[in-house]
């Protein structure tokens, strides 16, 4: 290996690791400075926290709504662009750009304005008001990924003989289309879950306390326990995208590199 | 969605888009301007280094796949955790922070300027997903840099520098370009991270999350109106980024 690179690779190792390292020792350490490592304390402070458990339940559910609902939608509207309307993929793709354009900061703006006056069941409830943003932040990241599953399989020749066997459409949809995009919207729904699990500005704007928010305010009052929570959020998020870049091995969902959560 | 912000912040007054250029405001765009520029400029840069050094002939595979592989993570991890990460290691009571003093080389009094909670600070923290970004954006175009080119050059008695002049450089600058606008967008766009390390600081989503949730002052037309300068910068950004990536994939067949 060239000298020059090995330093710069070193340089880089650096830079990433040391910050999760000083996490790491932080959750370790006791909430009293000057004693000696290790304890174990901060972790059985958040799990013994209620409001852990009840805004990571929150987060969780919400990751499990949107991904249902964005599957409801986009699944069987991408079938329907890449069988019959493959014109409007490029409109499609072009509509995808859009939260790049648009960040969340800015979403959150145009939504609450939008959504005022809407019942309280809806703009007053996560499941409502929060759901509906996290769906279309996730929008991109589900068109990229259900966009490179749908084109790897020849859906014309599936569906003509799913058809011609007399199946229903739905059933056509179900069980021949379906298993076949499988792993691009088993990447997609980890995406989102990621997303989900980690965003904080429209949760914030919006007041829901979720489990990033959950997050902020342990760091704000109680350093210690806060690495051993964070650490776990690590853990969550890597866990989400580890999977992903498992599943979407074999395609390259590179498309989908950028997620809402900063 | 895009119309919707429009008529938004446009349809109350003008009297918003006019204060947008007035002193505190327009502070605060040339502070995410300063921040997006210098964090895109130093990714980029950085990220080139960086990735190249993984690519090169020379270099274990192994290497290659876990950077990338850490990099498909890391792009994707920002926020209050990524915050807290560097406030463990900068901070006051940081790990780098606490060796620094144990060496006998106080950081706080020896670069009082360096201070986690200000811009330098917010900065530094940005690269932690700038830089990951960088490399996976770019990598796939030093693939591009096809090997035969540079056997192609060294055969036609290029030297080293003469290869990256006429035919390495040229090659990749449409790249370079698009992925360092990403990386403008993305430092632009950024919130959590900055609100996490110091609420005061002055750029622009701090400034609408602060008019938005009332913490400091309730105007959310000011918010929305702030909202909209944000969209502009980005909207004139992916004008500029769309064809450069047009010119970018000609070389990616």
């Amino acid at each position: 290996m060239a000298p020059s690179a090995f330093v710069w690779l070193l340089l880089a190792a650096a830079y990433f690791i040391v910050p999760l390292y000083a996490t790491l020792d932080f959750s370790l350490k006791e909430n009293k400075i000057g004693t000696p490592c290790c304890t174990l304390s901060n972790y059985s402070w958040v799990l013994h926290n209620g409001d852990f458990w009840h805004t990571i339940k929150i987060s969780f559910l919400l990751a499990i709504e949107t991904i249902v609902i964005s599957l409801l939608l986009f699944v069987p509207t991408m079938y329907f662009v890449h069988l019959k309307l493959p014109r409007l993929r490029p409109v499609i793709a072009f509509m995808a750009l859009v939260p790049f354009v648009v960040p969340p900061i800015v979403m959150v703006v145009g939504l609450l304005r939008t959504f005022r006056g809407t019942p309280n069941w809806f703009y007053g409830q996560p499941w409502g008001f929060l759901a509906t943003a996290y769906v279309i932040l996730a929008f991109p990241y589900m068109f990229f990924s259900l966009d490179a599953g749908f084109r790897s399989i020849d859906v014309h020749t599936l569906t003509e003989a799913s058809r011609n066997l007399g199946a229903s459409w739905t059933t056509t949809l179900v069980r021949v289309i379906l298993p076949n995009i499988r792993s691009a919207a088993l990447a997609a729904s980890f995406l989102t879950l990621a997303i989900v699990m980690g965003e904080f500005t429209i949760a914030n704007l919006a007041a829901f306390h979720t489990f990033p928010i959950f997050l902020q305010y342990v760091n704000e009052s109680q350093g210690f326990p806060a690495g051993a929570l964070t650490l776990l959020s690590f853990l969550i998020t890597w866990g989400a995208m580890l999977s992903l870049l498992l599943v979407g091995r074999k395609r390259g969902v590179r498309g989908a590199v950028i997620t809402g959560a900063r | 969605m895009v119309g919707a912000f429009q008529d938004k912040a446009n349809h109350a007054t003008f009297s918003n888009i006019h204060l947008l250029f007035q002193h505190p405001y327009v502070d605060a765009y040339w502070g995410s301007l300063r921040i997006s520029v210098i964090t895109a400029v130093a990714g980029s840069f950085f990220g080139i280094l960086v990735a190249y050094a993984a690519i090169r002939d020379g270099t274990p595979r192994w290497i290659r796949s876990v950077l990338t592989t850490f990099s498909g993570v890391a792009a994707n991890f920002g926020g209050i955790p990524l915050a807290f990460a560097f406030i463990a290691t900068l901070g006051p009571l940081g790990v780098v922070t606490t060796w620094f003093r144990n060496g006998g080389y106080d950081l706080s009094v020896r670069w009082p300027q360096f201070q986690l909670f200000s811009e330098r600070g917010v900065e530094l923290a940005y690269m932690y997903f700038q830089l990951p970004l960088m490399i996976l954006v770019i990598a796939p175009a030093l693939d591009g840099l096809k090997r035969e080119w540079r056997e192609a050059a060294s055969n036609l008695g290029a030297k080293g520098w003469q290869f990256w002049r006429y035919v390495g450089i040229p090659v990749l600058m449409p790249s370079f370009l698009g992925a360092f606008i990403l990386l403008f967008g993305n430092a632009f766009a950024a919130y959590a991270t900055a609100y996490s390390l110091n609420q005061g600081q002055n750029i622009v989503p701090i400034l609408i999350g602060n008019y938005y949730t009332g913490n400091v002052l309730d105007n959310p037309h000011l918010a929305q109106a702030l909202a909209f300068g944000m969209f502009v910068v980005l909207a004139v950004m992916m004008l500029l980024y769309i064809p450069l990536q047009r010119r970018a994939a000609r070389w990616s067949k």
